[in-house]
């Protein structure tokens, strides 16, 4: 039966590759003047070696040339359009104010994420419990909480002084055995941070239930037939494998929740877009100031997406024979091609083609 | 001789759908019982209630003399609150049609998970155990492999091991061979094979009759949530005594 196999092309010099060598026949009728030379193949009509093309788009190359000249267009603007004003760009950048907002938008947005991730898990168990009282809890708060808008919420925890001066421990209707001044309680920070969370909790619920939702109800079933106990099922079973589709939206949910905590500068609280807004009230230097806010945000952010990228690679353990390489990887991995290449190149011929 | 696995009058519904229907069921200890029946009779079903991964409406279920799932008040049966059915479970071994083995985990922490979190054994004792275990199933060299770097044989054969670190009174097997292809289906009924050879009670619902014909001690023949008959299977498989029986080996054979 005559079979193509591909095969790859090799220099000119090479030796004919073993698999496209034919077992020579045994002699017999058909070749009976000249025996044929034990290496030599016979490219015989009926099986060419055929070289493997690559498919190429040249439409790519126009898409590139397009994008890059945009790109080129856009970077000549910044650097000559005295509009963007880089030195009070520079001036302000890494300020000690500066520095100390971002500081803060750093402290809530962690808060926020810790604290509503913690909650969200807790929501979500209940939202999936068998018991029908806490799946309704869990609903209720989740309802709530993506009805009212953050903002609304935040200024609401902000004025709470208003409805509630103090806040005692005790007997509900009856006496009270310790009290505190709401305020003391609950600063600017804290009503902010408390916002924050509880939004967030009831968004990161909605993203971890999805994510249980997804992992194969053999997981658990298996897992309740050796007995494992019920909350290790949810730790060491379920949710490592649910990880891999929470993290991306969870993911989503921190970034926005980042550039979100923009937001509580309506309570005054000095974080890195309120201390902006402060710094170019008193300047007018509107556009240099916005921009240190949004490259310091294009900075965390990117870091956070590469953080991403690792984390769910280490949740992608098992889920593939063997995971791709990383770009870190593939990148020393082409620098090592491109070495050996170039000592090879420098080898005799005949060792360079092995 | 007390049985391992006791079931009397065994009922249990799907809405109006009555899936097994009075089931008395006795297994001694060290005998292998296999269950022969056409799809959707109820042998999953059946295997289910022994571990209570399905709750029965009427009848009991006893392991080893105890009554599983349930807690006898008077001439009722409440209940037991989840905590006390795992770790029932924990002592009847369970073997899935689909392997289910936890794909995030390796071969070795496959086996290791359940008597380590669920029996509260030593973590490097149970680990030794395990690496000898994956050797009895012929998989010694497979410890830190993932799943699914395994073909299915192997996978199943873990789940085995995976079953048997528990140190089960009893094993059942849903279809152990079903999602197999079929030269990989040998690998895992000589495992299989073996466990009986080495006195552990398992109940295996198959459609393989020849292993049936082999290794049983008793073949049960189930149709539409009823046991049509049992006994050993010289009788069953070959002078079946049931049309309903004959017709079902006529087509599987
Ligand atoms: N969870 C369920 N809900 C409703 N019906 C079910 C469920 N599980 C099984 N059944 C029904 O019960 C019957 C017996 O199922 P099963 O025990 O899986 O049969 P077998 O394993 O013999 O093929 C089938 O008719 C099936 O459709
Ligand atoms: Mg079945």
């Amino acid at each position: 039966m005559p079979s193509l196999s591909t095969v790859r092309r090799s220099a000119p010099t090479a030796p004919p590759s073993p698999r496209a060598t034919e077992p020579v026949p045994p002699t017999g009728a058909d070749h009976p003047a000249t025996p044929p030379a034990p290496h030599t193949v016979t490219p015989s009509v009926d099986r060419p070696v055929l070289a493997v093309v690559p498919r190429r788009n040249p439409w790519t190359w126009v898409g590139v040339a397009g994008v890059g000249l945009l790109v080129a267009m856009f970077v000549n603007g910044l650097a000559t359009n005295p509009g963007w004003d880089w030195p009070t760009f520079g001036r302000y950048f890494a300020t000690e104010t500066v520095i100390r907002a971002l500081g803060t938008t750093i402290q809530l947005t962690v808060l926020g994420t810790v604290a509503g991730f913690a909650l969200g898990l807790v929501l979500a168990a209940m939202r999936l419990s068998s018991n029908a009282f806490l799946r309704t809890v869990a609903w209720a708060y989740i309802w709530a909480f993506r009805s009212i808008p953050l903002i609304v919420q935040l200024l609401f925890w902000f004025n709470i002084a208003y409805l509630y001066q103090t806040i005692s421990v005790g007997v509900p209707f009856g006496p009270s055995f310790a009290s505190v001044e709401t305020n003391d309680l609950l600063g600017a920070l804290g009503a902010a941070v408390l916002g924050l969370a509880l939004h967030q909790a009831a968004y990161a619920a909605e993203i971890i239930r999805g994510g249980i939702l997804s992992v194969d109800e053999g997981q658990r079933e298996a897992a309740s037939a050796l007995g494992i106990p019920r909350r290790r099922q949810l730790t060491r079973i379920v949710l490592p494998q649910a990880m891999r589709s929470i993290l991306p939206n969870a993911a989503n949910e921190v970034i926005s929740l980042f550039k979100g905590t923009s937001i509580v500068s309506v309570l005054a609280i000095p974080e890195l877009f309120y201390q902006v807004q402060v710094i170019y009230g008193r300047n007018s230097r509107v556009v240099p100031l916005l921009l240190v806010a949004t490259v310091w945000y294009i900075i965390l952010t990117t870091l956070l997406s590469v953080g991403q990228y690792y984390v769910e690679r280490h949740f992608a353990r098992g889920s593939a024979r063997s995971l791709p390489p990383t770009p870190l990887q593939r990148l020393r991995a082409r620098w090592a091609g491109f070495a050996t290449q170039a000592s090879q190149a420098t080898r005799r011929p005949e060792q360079a083609v092995r | 001789m007390t049985a391992v696995v006791d079931l009397r009058g065994v009922t249990k519904s799907f809405g109006g759908h009555r899936v097994l229907d009075d089931v008395d069921l006795e297994l001694a200890e060290g005998t292998v019982t296999v269950i022969l029946g056409p799809s959707g009779s109820g042998k999953s079903t059946l295997l289910r209630t022994i571990n209570h991964l399905e709750k029965i409406d009427r009848g009991q279920v006893r392991v080893n003399g105890t009554l599983i799932g349930y807690r006898q008040v008077g001439e009722r049966l409440h209940e037991l609150p989840e905590r006390d059915i795992l770790r029932q479970r924990s002592r009847i071994g369970f073997v899935f049609q689909q392997f289910n083995l936890f794909p995030h985990l390796t071969v070795l922490e496959n086996v290791v998970e359940a008597p380590v979190s669920a029996q509260r054994r030593r973590r490097s004792e149970v680990e030794v155990e395990a690496r000898a275990l994956l050797a009895r199933v012929g998989l010694g060299d497979k410890a830190a492999a993932y799943p699914r770097q395994l073909s299915g044989g192997q996978q199943q054969r873990v789940a085995i091991a995976r079953a048997l670190a528990l140190h089960p009174d009893v094993i059942l097997f849903d279809e152990p061979t079903s999602a197999l292809d079929p030269e990989l289906v040998g690998e895992v009924l000589a495992v299989i094979k073996e466990l009986a050879r080495d006195g552990a009670t398992l109940v295996v619902v198959t459609h393989e009759v020849g292993f049936a014909r082999e290794v049983a001690d008793t073949v049960v023949f189930l149709d539409g949530g009823r046991i049509v008959e049992q006994g050993p299977p010289e009788q069953v498989i070959d002078h079946p005594a049931h049309a309903r029986t004959r017709a079902f080996l006529d087509r599987v054979l």
